[in-house]
């Protein structure tokens, strides 16, 4: 069996992928996708917790499945708020969505 | 009639306020109410004369007072009171007065200033019955200021002319350098006696004035030991010196000329110089403390002798009509002064009442001459005789009485004072029967000059003044003749309202008389001599007399030594009270501006920098932090998240590691 650390390591290495490239990249699809990355390093994370602490249970696993959902739904509004931006700009580069500035 | 007396003073003075606000409204544009206060004025005093001579010719006693002024356990009393001596000045001054006010209508006609001048009269004429009727030597003072005001605001009255301003000024300044003597009496007899009230301090006399002695220092004479009496007397005299003109303070009255002739025959007869021998009248007792010699009266006796010899000497070459006329006053009040200064109280007050009409009407009848003539100069008239008769005719009468021609007024006043002389002063009725000779001689000169031969100037066109001038001119020249029959030896009536306790009228003596009446004629007869027959020329006379003409004509240089000693070193104060106030008094002032200029530089310095520089850091302060928070504020979601993650990290480091 693998064990749980494997996973740990493994989650983490993908949760710092996606952190850098939210931090990163400046096509704004490019910045969803890294965050469905780290929703995803922390599915892992729930499932592998949840093998290793209480394998008659599936309590991590109904976690990733609401945890997929959601970030479902958070995919619909970002790219909805992807393609008004295009609408507006013909361009998606969030380094040049500063309206929130001073 | 005497409850009625405080009106005499109080009507012109009410008079002179009245004439001063509305003048031009009033009739005769303020000239008929100020004739009429004088009239009033006049007839109360007749009818209280009226009613004492019908009580046997006793003169009259009345006063009343007012607490004026109570101060801690002393209360100053003001009053009037009326005597013998105060009637017979109440007729003088009203009598003059009231002449010369119409007088004043004919001869200031025209004059811009018209009501302006009869209200200044007014007060003149106010002050000084208010001067005669005072009770107390206080409200004498007062009104004596107040005369001196008047005199200077009508001796200025055209104050257009520079003279006139300057003769203004003159003649306020030199007598009041003799008032500064009166004040010191005043506070000295105030100090001894503890009043001011004539009655207090006569009585004063009578007990220890006379016996207190002081001793001090004179320059000159040394260490003297003087009565209290005497000092107070000789300060008070110094008083009537300025304002009766006496020698050295006489220097203002022949300057005084340059006012309107009205004015200078009211200042010569009856209101201004006349105050002066009242003073010494009134404060008699003073002087004559002790019933044998008295330094005091030695020294009026003096003073009014050398004063006048020398006025009349200079009268002598004076070619003014006014100027000659001036100096005969001079001369004749150091003849009162004379009279009063060998104790002839009577005689010498005698001389004043006489004197005021026939100068008056001499001053007068001088303003008509100028008025028709339009020159002071006797050298330019001659043979105005013809033209101006009752001028002339007036002229004559009043000259003949101040000559001393029997029986003109001046006859028996001035015979009086000789007689006094006589008997108690040799030496003073030899150089009062000198001055009788310069007496005559001058008018004489100045008759001859003006009035007979032939005009010297075809140019001008003399004219007689209208009848509003030359009526006063006779009413004057009826009482030269007239009024001297008041005190002959056979009645004396003056005597027994103006006499000094109870001594009696001295004995007539027929060489007195006699001796006075040739000296006058000696004089008429010189004149005559040189300036009507022409034996000698006057042209002669000058040369052979030289110094003398000189010194006369230079008027004794006493303006110019009373300059080099009074005025100069004067003068020499003033400059270094000036230099001083310009440049230490004033040098203090400019220091202090200048520190409190360099303070405010210094602070508005510290204001701009430190103050304002501690205000604007608070400002840039909270700008720059404002600046700096701002840089976070990037608007970008990459920062937040970045921010967002920044602060997990560090609050995961905070809660594991610490």
């Amino acid at each position: 069996m693998i064990p749980a650390s494997w996973a740990v390591i493994l989650s983490a290495l993908l949760f710092a992928i996606g952190l850098f490239g939210l931090l990163s990249r400046r096509n704004a699809i490019a910045i969803l996708m890294c965050i469905e990355l780290m929703l995803n390093a922390a599915n892992i994370n729930l499932v592998a917790f949840s093998r290793a602490v209480t394998p008659q249970e599936l309590t991590g696993q109904v976690f990733a499945i609401f945890v997929m959902a959601i970030a479902a739904a958070e995919a619909a509004v970002g790219l909805a708020i992807v393609i008004a931006l295009y609408r507006n700009r013909e361009r998606i580069v969030v380094d040049e969505v500063d309206l929130l500035r001073w | 009639m005497l409850e009625l007396t405080p009106l005499i003073p109080a009507l012109p003075l009410a008079g002179s306020a009245l004439i001063a606000c509305c003048g031009r409204r009033l009739p005769g544009r303020g000239a008929y109410p100020a004739i009429a206060t004088l009239a009033a004025g006049w007839l109360i005093s007749a009818g209280i004369l009226w009613q004492s001579l019908a009580r046997g010719a006793h003169a009259p006693h009345w006063e009343r007072s007012i607490i004026w002024a109570p101060t801690g356990d002393y209360v100053l009393r003001m009053g009037l009171a009326l005597d013998g001596l105060g009637l017979a000045m109440l007729l003088v001054v009203t009598t003059v007065s009231l002449l010369v006010h119409i007088y004043s209508v004919g001869y200031m006609h025209g004059d811009p200033r018209y009501p302006r001048f009869f209200s200044f009269l007014q007060l003149f004429s106010a002050s000084m019955l208010m001067l005669v009727l005072a009770d107390n030597l206080l409200l004498l003072y007062i009104s004596w200021e107040l005369v001196g005001l008047s005199s200077y605001l009508l001796i200025g009255f055209w104050f257009q002319k520079p003279e006139a301003m300057r003769a203004a000024k003159k003649a306020f300044i030199v007598t009041r350098l003799g008032d500064v003597g009166l004040f010191l009496g005043l506070l000295t007899l105030f100090n001894a006696v503890g009043s001011v009230a004539f009655r207090d301090i006569f009585a004063a006399v009578e007990t220890d004035l006379a016996t207190t002695m002081v001793s001090f220092t004179l320059p000159l004479i040394g260490k003297v030991v003087w009565p209290l009496a005497a000092v107070a007397a000789i300060l008070i005299f110094f008083g009537a010196m300025g304002k009766s003109a006496q020698f050295p303070l006489h220097v203002w009255l022949p300057d005084a000329m340059e006012g309107p002739t009205p004015v200078s025959a009211l200042i010569h007869a009856a209101t201004m110089v006349a105050a002066g021998v009242y003073l010494v009248a009134r404060m008699y007792p003073v002087f004559h403390y002790t019933d044998h010699g008295s330094v005091a009266l030695a020294f009026v006796a003096g003073v009014g002798t050398v004063t006048a010899l020398m006025a009349a000497t200079i009268g002598l070459v004076m070619n003014d009509i006014k100027r000659v006329l001036a100096y005969s006053t001079v001369s004749q009040l150091g003849y009162m002064m004379m009279g009063l200064g060998v104790g002839g109280y009577t005689a010498g007050m005698f001389h004043l009442f006489t004197h005021a009409f026939f100068k008056a009407g001499l001053f007068l009848g001088s303003g008509s001459v100028i008025h028709g003539t339009g020159t002071q100069d006797i050298r330019e008239m001659g043979g105005l005789a013809r033209r101006m008769p009752h001028t002339y005719r007036t002229f004559l009468l009043a000259t003949a009485a101040l000559a001393g021609i029997f029986p003109f007024a001046g006859f028996w006043s001035k015979d009086e004072i000789l007689l006094d002389a006589w008997l108690h002063a040799r030496w003073v009725f030899y150089a009062g029967l000198a001055g009788a000779v310069l007496t005559a001689f001058y008018m004489g000169r100045l008759v001859i000059k003006t009035f007979l031969g032939e005009p010297r100037r075809p140019d001008i066109h003399a004219h007689e003044s209208p009848p509003v001038m030359t009526v006063p001119l006779w009413i004057l020249a009826f009482l030269s003749v007239t009024a001297g029959l008041v005190n002959t030896p056979w009645g004396p009536l003056f005597h027994h309202y103006v006499s000094f306790g109870d001594a009696p009228a001295p004995p007539f003596s027929a060489g007195v008389a006699a001796a006075g009446t040739a000296a006058a004629l000696l004089g008429l007869l010189g004149a005559f001599a040189v300036y009507r027959w022409e034996w000698v020329s006057a042209a002669t006379l000058k040369r052979v007399f030289h110094p003398l003409y000189v010194l006369f004509a230079n008027r004794w240089f006493v303006d110019e030594i009373l300059y080099a000693l009074l005025v100069k070193p004067l003068f020499a104060v003033c400059r270094a009270a000036f230099a001083f106030d310009r440049w230490v008094v004033d040098g203090l002032v400019n220091l202090a501006g200048w520190l409190g200029l360099a303070l405010s530089r210094i602070q508005g310095w510290l204001d701009r920098w430190v103050v304002d520089g501690l205000v604007n850091l608070a400002g840039y302060t909270v700008r720059g932090t404002g600046w700096l928070l701002t840089r976070l504020q990037t608007g970008l979601a990459q920062t937040n998240v970045l921010l967002a993650f920044a602060g997990l990290a560090a609050l995961v480091w905070l809660l594991v590691y610490r």
